[in-house]
Order: C-alpha cells, then sequence, then structure tokens
C-alpha cells in the first residue's frame, strides 16, 4: 500500500504516494529528478547519496522514503544561492577537491555538516568528519584543502555551513 | 538493492507500537533503521510488516536521574557522543558512540536499535557490558530491568521476548576512583569492531585494582565478560605483566568467530592484546 509523504527539498515542498520500500535515494533521483545525489556502493558505506536532513548529514541510501516524510532535506541541489556557489563548492573549485566528481556532492553535504559543528577544523578533524565518504581519484588530500578552504570563506563572510534555501511554492507530480 | 515489498505502520507512541506488535506478530521494529535496511536490501531478512518507531519523539532523550545516566532507546549514536551529560558522568559511552560507523551512520542509528540487534561485531555491547547498565524493555505486560549481562544471548539475540520493545538503557555512573576505555580494531572496509574491548577499572588508595569490569565484542557470537580476566585484575598491581597475564584469558572458553579477514586464532589473540592495552589505559585514568 502507498504512503503519503510531504517532504520539503531545497526549499520546495513536494507530496507523493509512494511505495514503502522505495529507498530515500531513488525518490530524490528517480520521482524529483535530483540526480546530483549519487549512488555508489549502496550499502552505507561511500558516503555518495549523502544528504542533509533537518541538519543532520545521513545516507540516502539507507533511509526509507516514508522516514522522510515531513523532514526538511538539502542535497547538493540547493547549496548555491541566487546563482553563487556555496563555500564548500568554491573550495572544491579553487583546490581542486575533484577529479571524475562521483563522490563530491556526498563529500560536499558531509563537510557541510563539519563545518557546521566544527567551524575551524584540523586536517585530522576534517579527515575524520569525512570518514563516511570514499574518494578513489585524488587520495583526499585536496578534499581536506577544499574544506580548510570553505572554513576561510565561511568565516569571513559570517555564513552558516548549511543554508537554508528559499522557499519555493509547493509542487506535486 | 531494494528490500522486498512490505507493509508499513508508524507507530507515534510506544502504546501503539505495542499494540502494532501484538496484532502484528512477525513485524520488525525500524528505529534509525541502520541494522535492519542494509539486511532487507540484502533480503537476509523480508519483513511482511515493519513498524517505524522513528517518530516517538518521547523515546530520543539522554538525561541523568541522580547516580544513572538514561538514554532513550531513539538516542542516536551522535547524541551519546555530543552529549555533555554522557561525557562528563560515563565517558566510556560517549567514547564507544564516537567509534561506530561514521558520521552520516552515527546521525541515522540509535542506542535501542544497535543494542536490540545485538550484532556480534557491534560497539555499545562491550561499553553496555562493563558499564553494567540496565535495559529497560516495555511490553503490554508492563515494564521490566534486563541487566546487561543477562542481555545478549548469542548471535544476533537478545533477552526481549517478542512482544517487548527496548525504551531505555539506564547506565550507573562509576563512582570512586574509576577510569575508562573502549580500544577497537576497526575491521579496515566495514569499521564494525573486529575485536572491541572496554574496560572500567577502579583503583584503591595503593592504587592497587579495587574493581575490574571488561565487555569484549566482535570476538564471540555475543559480547561477554571474560569472567576470569576480571577475576585475577581485582586486588592486583595495575602493572604492565600483571594485567599482560590477567588478559591472557580474554578468549577463553568462548567460541571465537571466524572469517576472511581475520582466523579464530588471530581474533583470539587480537582479544588478549586489546583487553591488555584497554584495562592499561582504564587504570592509567582513574589514577
Amino acid at each position: 500500500m502507498a504512503h503519503a509523504i510531504t517532504v520539503t527539498v531545497n526549499g520546495s515542498t513536494h507530496r507523493h504516494e509512494v511505495e514503502p520500500r522505495l529507498l530515500l535515494v531513488y525518490y530524490l533521483r528517480e520521482v524529483l529528478g535530483l540526480t546530483g545525489t549519487h549512488i555508489g556502493c549502496d550499502t552505507t558505506s561511500c558516503g555518495a547519496c549523502t544528504i542533509i536532513m533537518n541538519g543532520q548529514a545521513v545516507k540516502s541510501c539507507t533511509l526509507l522514503a516514508v522516514q522522510a516524510d515531513g523532514t526538511q532535506m538539502l542535497t547538493v541541489e540547493g547549496l548555491a544561492q541566487n546563482g553563487a556557489l556555496h563555500p564548500i563548492q568554491e573550495g572544491f573549485w579553487e583546490e581542486h577537491g575533484l577529479q571524475c566528481g562521483f563522490c563530491t556532492p556526498g563529500m560536499m553535504l558531509a563537510a557541510v555538516q563539519l563545518l557546521a559543528r566544527n567551524p575551524n577544523p584540523t586536517d585530522d578533524e576534517i579527515r575524520h568528519g569525512l570518514d563516511g565518504n570514499l574518494c578513489r581519484c585524488t587520495g583526499y588530500q585536496h578534499i581536506v584543502n577544499s574544506v580548510k578552504h570553505a572554513a576561510r570563506t565561511l568565516a569571513d563572510q559570517r555564513m552558516p555551513a548549511i543554508p537554508t534555501p528559499r522557499a519555493a511554492g509547493a509542487k506535486t507530480r | 538493492m531494494i528490500p522486498a515489498p512490505f507493509e508499513y505502520h508508524r507507530a507515534s507512541s510506544v502504546t501503539e507500537a505495542l499494540q502494532l506488535l501484538t496484532t502484528l506478530p512477525e513485524a520488525k521494529l525500524l528505529a534509525g533503521g541502520h541494522s535492519l535496511l542494509p539486511m532487507m536490501k540484502l533480503r537476509l531478512v523480508s519483513p511482511t510488516h515493519v513498524v517505524d518507531l522513528g517518530r516517538i519523539e518521547a523515546l530520543r532523550f539522554i538525561r541523568r536521574d541522580g547516580q544513572v545516566v538514561v538514554a532513550g532507546a531513539l538516542a542516536t549514536h551522535w547524541m551519546v557522543e555530543s552529549s555533555d551529560v554522557v561525557r562528563g558522568a560515563v565517558p566510556l559511552l560517549a567514547e564507544t558512540a564516537a567509534k561506530i560507523g561514521d558520521v552520516q551512520v552515527r546521525n541515522a542509528g540509535t542506542i535501542g536499535g544497535s543494542l536490540a540487534h545485538a550484532d556480534p561485531a557491534a560497539d555499545y555491547p562491550a561499553a553496555i557490558l562493563a558499564l553494567d547498565a540496565q535495559m529497560v524493555a516495555q511490553s503490554p505486560r508492563g515494564r521490566r530491568t534486563i541487566p546487561a549481562g543477562e542481555f545478549f544471548t548469542g548471535l544476533f539475540s537478545t533477552a526481549l521476548a517478542s512482544d517487548e520493545i527496548l525504551v531505555e538503557v539506564r547506565i550507573p555512573v562509576p563512582s570512586g576512583a574509576t577510569g575508562s576505555a573502549y580500544l577497537k580494531f576497526a575491521h579496515p572496509a566495514s569499521g564494525f569492531a573486529v575485536v572491541g574491548v572496554a574496560a572500567v577499572i577502579t583503583v584503591d588508595a595503593q592504587g592497587r585494582c579495587a574493581d575490574a569490569r571488561v565487555g569484549v565484542t566482535g570476538v564471540g557470537p555475543a559480547a561477554y565478560r571474560p569472567a576470569r580476566v576480571e577475576a585475577q585484575l581485582k586486588g592486583a598491581a595495575l602493572d604492565d605483566k600483571t594485567v599482560g597475564a590477567a588478559a591472557e584469558h580474554a578468549a577463553e572458553g568462548v567460541n571465537v568467530n571466524e572469517d576472511l579477514f581475520a582466523s579464530a586464532e588471530y581474533r583470539a589473540h587480537l582479544a588478549r592484546v586489546f583487553t591488555k592495552r584497554a584495562v592499561l589505559a582504564a587504570a592509567q585514568k582513574a589514577r
């Protein structure tokens, strides 16, 4: 039996009927069309599917869409505000924090979670904070540099690490 | 990987969840979902009914109640890890929570879910045993308290009855000159404990061991307290040689787990090494 859920993703509210076994990552990608959230390992290991739900980074491959009912979510598509890249996106750009880019959305969302809890992390703290995200290209040092770059920008601009995208009208498909 | 179809039921209270369990005795309980959903995706389990406890906010708390820290079953690992109450009163539990999985897993997984799932390689059971915690289970018959030492009964098995829900974990605050440590040999891919040892050591005025409680996870089908290690430590000097001799008994009488990563012999060796290190680290903090 399908269940009705209402979620707010990147400021937009959506209502859908979903099958209980639908995983959140498939809801985001296939129902909402937000394909920036990637499916890597599908076993809670790689972190490519990381999103922010009610202010907390979670792996959307290990949640049911019905569990997300009533929550506020942020995906990589919601990081940039008013056409301006979020400081974590700038950081990855400036510090060459990616090669193939597959892990990058999850890395960035795990990074903003880290920066929300610890605005001025050490290299070790960054590596610990990104423990749940795997990158198979860069060897991580450039990712660490990217997060430090973002930490500086966020401090300079006195911005919250986790943005609150502007509310848009409700959409149903 | 997609779970097999199931009926989803969301409980808004413990009472409602217990009613659902009574009418649907085959239902599985869902808390944070970080044990159950991976197993459902692999179709190791395919429940026909899932009762979601995740919205019972009354179970999502941590508080101090006199000389006891009480964690609601839905307290996430992150809540446990970051709680000032836990860090101040029972730092071993916060230290253990911080070593579970990764940040995202700790944001979603819950202490009650982890304990009720009783994975043989889970981290909490070692600390729960060493802290001599009490599990509070609720059923239509009322509430009862299960001591940690009686809770873990075997592989993925606990003393919880099929109509009971684990609602609280009560952790006595250690008294006296007590130190604690949780040391873990993490599987490099999964992060689960190949071996994890929690130690709570109380020292007397002479610096000798007044009390020792040790919890070992990852080694046997269920976490356990190595009785002979504890007995040998009590009253002993807490030096390298004495602790090492006691730790030799860490895997004694245990049907030691074996897998592709670690043979039984290797795991038993790690149990002895990590028991020695955890006891020495705890003793150091007790002084």
